[in-house]
């Protein structure tokens, strides 16, 4: 298997990233330290769900983070106490109302549930491409949001669900952002993923060698329905509320922001755009909290944190259109060029680099 | 009656947010995410920085005459800044790239203003005027609703007249169909793009003045859901298309009055499910959109 043994640098450098963050962590010591290190975790299981989709498709999609409010919802119903169930959440059916399953088991059934949705869905979208693709995602996105926003009896509309059993060690955060990141990987080097590129960067070649570019899109519409599932439930352990609103269109900016800074087409770049945009909100926030040198605190007025933030990301997009890490991923040894000159895992040393692959 | 004039009226608020995406989207690919702060921002101009609930009104005790091209000035002023300082720099880049550029833009934008107005809501009592309601065929219709229409279509003859009439218009028509040719033929690309975006961006100032004006608040986040249903109305008018946007513009406000009469009560909170369901259906069906714009074609 030498597509194996030529891009496990990629999966095994990334995770020697995460780790390196956790071990930070544990190092620091500090309860909100602790919290911020989730948050990334999080927001790299999210990103990189967008990326098995988004990136190996060229297709927009801002609809992703209505599966992590499936997600984060299933969990509720799932791991919440059923007495706290009985009050908020009255309509759940008797089955699910005397459930109570532990935090992991919770998860995986909400990423199942996830992807069940995500596969009637694509089943749909996944016929149409470009921007209108992108639309489409973004209705199934308002769609969601409408419903679990006035469903008064099963997701208690737009107030907040509270009650779900909160995680504060970060190590499940870590597992399943690796597991996010080896699924990812797994299914960039497989028959579909290589297909799906393929059709990303020449639609009407691939379709001529037989690729069935609905159905390639449909599988990593699935999967990464169900990565976003397993963020959203592990999201909502993290804070122990959910409203409809948090997964509605600040989170679908903020992970696609990411994921655009780090390199669309990159799984590197997921990860690493997470990584950099997160060092940098937290950066800027202690900065507005006040910095002490010497006598003098310097602190930067409320609100140009985020100011700051849209001016870097520019900033960042202007010197490279294409992302921090274009289309190439961290590999290891970094020196060989055969290796560097690959653009994406499994593909001919000899290809010419492709573009950016989103369809126009 | 009441229900024809409700459509209209917030058919016409989408049909200009969809224009202002649409023109935009038409001579340089760009999703313009950062068009709903512009419609905040236009409006937020009018008020003097501060904290307070109340708006400290310093433009708007101006005569109408002088306050309603000062708001438009805004908002054409700021996109056409904008175009120069961001935009420009991002002319061979890919649409995603562009268009979450535009997202940070409007980002940085909705904080300045959050930075000096608070995100509190405010109330304005811009041109009160006008909330007097008028008889029409035996239904009172508020002689806003009536303004708004005829404003949104005396736009649309304006606009129309200046892309038929004028060589810029001219211009700026060659440019949405064929960039590369237009400048080939002399078209200065630069112009017709900063052209597009202070059109643009005074469609948004108008839509700030109706919404300001229809429910006596200014928010930060007013632009946002009108740049949504006006983002998806250019979608399934055909992106690039003006005629398009137009359309779908009003067939969606159309969609969303017409789905609150008729859905029973118990569906009614899902009504916007109901307006996305029927997106879906649309581009399924017609994935140009209703009339596809010419050049924007997919070339599989």
């Amino acid at each position: 298997m030498s597509v194996i043994r030529r891009t496990i640098s990629t999966p095994i450098l990334l995770t020697l990233i995460l780790i390196a963050i956790a071990l930070i962590a544990v190092a620091a010591g500090s309860r909100p330290f602790n919290q911020t290190v989730i948050d990334i975790f999080l927001r790299v299981i999210l990103v990189v769900g967008l990326y098995i989709f988004i990136g190996n498709s060229g297709v927009m999609s801002f609809g992703h983070i209505g599966f992590t409010c499936l997600g984060a919802y299933a969990a509720a119903w799932l791991t919440m106490p059923p007495m706290m169930k009985q009050t908020l959440l009255p309509g759940l059916p008797d089955w699910l109302m005397n459930t109570q399953l532990p935090y992991w088991a919770g998860a995986i059934f909400a990423a199942l549930w996830a992807a069940l949705w995500a596969a009637l869905f694509g089943k749909i979208l996944m016929r149409l491409s470009g921007i209108a693709a992108s639309i489409a995602t973004f209705a199934m996105l308002a769609m969601i949001n409408t419903v679990y926003s006035n469903w008064e009896s099963v997701t208690a509309a737009t107030s907040s669900v509270v009650g779900i059993p909160i995680i504060r060690s970060i190590w499940p955060y870590l597992i399943a952002a690796i597991i996010a990141v080896i699924v990812a990987w797994l299914h960039a080097i497989s028959r579909a993923g290589l297909a799906l590129r393929a059709a990303r960067d020449e639609p009407t070649a691939a379709a001529a060698s037989g690729v069935d570019i609905p159905k390639q899109r449909l599988i990593a519409f699935i999967l990464s329905g169900a990565v976003m599932g397993m963020g959203g439930a592990l999201f909502a352990h993290s804070i122990g509320v959910v409203t409809p609103d948090t997964f509605y269109l600040t989170l679908t900016f903020t992970t696609l922001s990411m994921l655009v800074v780090g390199g669309i087409g990159s799984l590197s770049g997921a990860v690493l755009g997470v990584v950099i945009l997160s060092s940098l909100i937290q950066a800027l926030r202690w900065l507005e909290a006040g910095v002490t040198i010497g006598t003098t605190t310097i602190a930067i007025p409320n609100g140009l944190q985020e100011i700051a933030l849209g001016i870097v990301m520019i900033l960042i997009l202007i010197r490279r259109p294409a992302g921090i890490m274009a289309n190439s991923e961290l590999r290891w040894p970094l020196s060989n060029p055969e290796n560097v000159s690959l653009k994406n895992p499994g593909e001919n040393p000899g290809n010419k680099p492709t573009q950016q692959g989103v369809s126009k | 009656m009441q229900t024809l004039f409700d459509a209209l009226s917030l058919g016409s608020l989408y049909a200009l947010g969809a224009l202002g995406i649409a023109l935009i989207f038409g001579v340089m690919r760009l999703v313009n995410f950062a068009h709903g702060d512009v419609i905040s921002f236009s409006i937020f101009a009018l008020l003097w920085p501060s904290t307070d609930a109340v708006a400290i009104v310093f433009a708007g005790e101006l005569p109408w005459f002088v306050l309603i091209p000062f708001v438009l000035a805004m908002g054409a002023g700021l996109s056409v800044v904008s175009e120069i300082i961001v935009f420009r720099r991002f002319r061979r880049a890919n649409p995603a790239t562009m268009m979450i550029a535009s997202f940070a833009l409007g980002f940085v934008i909705r904080y300045f203003l959050l930075m000096l107005f608070s995100s509190r809501p405010k109330s304005i009592s811009l041109l009160p005027a006008l909330s007097q309601p008028v008889e029409i065929l035996g239904a009172r219709i508020p002689l806003l609703q009536v303004i708004t229409i005829a404003a949104t279509i005396a736009i649309l003859f304006a606009l129309t007249a200046f892309l038929k009439r004028t060589r810029f218009g001219l211009e700026m028509r060659a440019a949405a169909e064929n960039f590369t040719m237009a400048r080939m033929l002399g078209v200065r690309a630069n112009r017709v793009i900063m052209g597009a975006f202070a059109l643009s961006g005074a469609l948004a100032a108008a839509i700030g003045l109706i919404l300001a004006a229809q429910t006596g608040t200014v928010d930060i986040q007013m632009g946002a859901s009108v740049m949504l249903m006006a983002f998806i109305a250019t979608v399934i008018g055909g992106l690039g298309s003006l005629p398009g946007a137009v359309l779908a513009g009003f067939l969606l406000g159309a969609a969303s009055v017409v789905m609150q009469t008729v859905l029973p009560i118990d569906a009614r909170p899902f009504r916007d499910a109901f307006v996305y369901g029927a997106v879906i259906m649309v581009l399924i069906f017609r994935p140009q959109g209703l009339i596809a714009a010419r050049g924007t074609k997919e070339r599989v």
